[in-house]
C-alpha cells in the first residue's frame, strides 16, 4: 500500500463570486482500521488563508507546525498577514527542501488575496505547485472527487451556493473511497466572515 | 500480538495492557508492566519493541519530571502528549522508535483525557483507543458499550468485556493484563486480570 494511502484522505477547494470554499473528510485511519472520525485536516493560517493538509498525518501535523511558525515568524517581521501567493511560495519551498526524503503530503491553499481576490492552489508532496481558477483537490479520493468537481462546478457562486456544491461534491466522492469519508468539514470564507460546518454523510 | 486499551470516563480515564514480554515463541515473563506512572496524573501505555518501549518511556518520564523541577508546575497532558510527538517525529526519520503510545492524564481544568500517538508520531485526542490485533476486538466493544460520562464500575466493565472478546477471540491472547486508572486523586494501578501466573522459582 502507498505511504500516501495510510492514513487515508479527501480534500478540495472551491472558488465562489469573492469568496472561496474549503472542504475535508474526518477519517482518521491506519490502514483498514477506523481510528477517529473528527480528525481536523484543515487548519486557519490567519482569518483570510487556510491550509489543508492531505497524505500521512504525521508528516500533516509536522508540516503544519512548520507553517504556523514561519508564518508567525513573518507576522512579526512584517507586522502583517501573508499574502496567500507568498505562503503558497512558502510551502512550495519547504517541501522542496526535502526533495530527497519528503513530507508525505499534498497540500492545499485557499485564501483571500488582495482586493478580495479568491487564491485556490494544490502542490504534490515535493511541492510542484498547481494553481486552478476553478478549484483543486488533493487525497486518497482525489480521482472522484476531481470528477464530482468538474461536473458540479459554476463560475461565480455565492457562498450559499459553493457551500451546498462543495458539500456534494465532497460526500459524493468520499462515498466512492473507503479510505475517506465519516463526515465532512466545511469552511466558506468571505471577506467580512468565516463559516465553518460540519456534514453528516454516509458514516462507513 | 501485544494489547493496549484505555477510555475515557466521566472524570478519570482507564488504559489496560496486556503484561507479557514475548520473544519469537518465547514468552519470557507474563508480568511485564506497560504501563508507565509518567508523573502524578498522568499514565503511558505502551506497546511495541521492548527495548524502544522502555528506553523511550523512561526518557519521556524524566523529560516530564525535569521540567517541573525547572519550573515548578507539571506539564498538562497535552503538552507531554505533544511532546512524546515531537520526541517521535524528530526521531522518525533517522533512528525510529517503534512505540505505540496511549497517554491518559487528568488536569484540574480541563478534566481527564486520552491521547493516542502511534510510532510514527501520529497524535489525536480520543474519548477510546487501542492498539495492536487486540484493538480489532477492544474497539468493537467499545464501540458497541461506551457511551460519555460512563462511572469506574461501568468503564471496569467495559475493560472486563473487551480482555474477555481478546482471551477467547485472539490466537495467541495474552493470559495477563494490568489497568491502571488516573483521577483526580492521580494516576494508579487499579487491578490486574491474571489468568496465568508466573511459575514459582524453587528454592536452591
Amino acid at each position: 500500500m502507498s505511504i500516501f494511502e495510510y492514513n487515508g484522505s479527501a480534500l478540495v477547494a472551491m472558488v465562489g463570486k469573492n469568496c472561496f470554499a474549503i472542504a475535508s473528510d474526518r477519517r482518521l485511519g491506519v490502514q483498514l482500521q477506523t481510528i477517529a472520525t473528527d480528525f481536523q485536516r484543515i487548519s486557519k493560517i490567519h482569518d483570510r488563508l487556510f491550509l489543508g493538509l492531505s497524505g500521512l498525518a504525521t508528516d500533516a501535523q509536522t508540516l503544519y507546525q512548520r507553517l504556523v511558525f514561519r508564518h508567525k515568524l513573518y507576522q512579526l517581521r512584517e507586522e502583517r498577514d501573508m499574502k496567500p501567493e507568498t505562503f503558497a511560495n512558502l510551502v512550495s519551498a519547504i517541501l522542496y527542501e526535502k526533495r530527497f526524503g519528503p513530507y508525505f503530503c499534498q497540500p492545499v491553499i485557499a485564501g483571500l488575496g488582495d482586493e478580495d481576490k479568491p487564491f485556490i492552489c494544490t502542490m504534490d508532496s515535493i511541492g510542484a505547485k498547481e494553481l486552478a481558477k476553478d478549484f483543486v483537490v488533493a487525497g486518497t479520493a482525489s480521482e472522484s472527487l476531481y470528477g464530482a468537481c468538474e461536473s458540479m462546478f459554476k463560475q461565480d457562486m455565492e457562498p450559499e451556493d459553493l457551500f451546498e456544491t462543495v458539500s456534494q461534491a465532497l460526500l459524493s466522492s468520499v462515498d466512492r473511497d473507503c479510505l475517506s469519508g465519516w463526515g465532512g468539514h466545511v469552511y466558506v470564507v468571505t471577506p467580512t466572515e468565516v463559516k465553518e460546518r460540519i456534514l453528516k454523510g454516509r458514516m462507513d | 500480538m501485544e494489547c493496549v486499551f484505555g477510555l475515557v470516563g466521566n472524570d478519570f480515564a482507564v488504559v489496560a495492557a496486556d503484561t507479557s514480554a514475548v520473544h519469537s515463541i518465547l514468552v519470557h515473563k507474563s508480568n511485564e508492566d506497560k504501563i508507565m506512572i509518567l508523573d502524578s496524573h498522568k499514565l503511558i501505555a505502551a506497546s511495541g519493541e521492548s527495548g524502544d518501549r522502555v528506553q523511550f518511556t523512561e526518557y519521556i518520564q524524566k523529560n516530564v519530571a525535569l521540567y517541573q523541577f525547572r519550573n515548578g508546575i507539571p506539564l498538562t497532558t497535552a503538552a507531554a502528549a505533544n511532546f512524546t510527538r515531537g520526541e517521535l517525529a524528530t526521531a522518525l526519520r533517522k533512528n525510529p522508535y517503534f512505540v505505540n503510545i496511549l497517554l491518559a492524564g487528568y488536569d484540574k481544568e480541563t478534566g481527564p483525557s486520552l491521547y493516542y500517538i502511534d510510532y510514527i508520531a501520529t497524535l489525536h485526542k480520543v474519548d477510546k483507543g487501542a492498539f495492536g490485533y487486540g484493538s480489532y476486538f477492544s474497539l468493537a466493544m467499545m464501540d458497541r458499550h461506551y457511551h460519555s460520562g460512563m462511572t469506574v464500575e461501568e468503564a471496569i466493565e467495559l475493560v472486563d468485556k473487551c480482555i474477555v472478546e481478546i482471551r477467547s477471540r485472539l490466537v495467541v491472547a495474552p493470559p495477563n493484563f494490568v489497568i491502571k486508572i488516573v483521577d483526580k486523586e492521580g494516576a494508579r494501578e487499579y487491578a490486574w486480570r491474571e489468568s496465568v501466573k508466573d511459575a514459582a522459582v524453587a528454592s536452591a
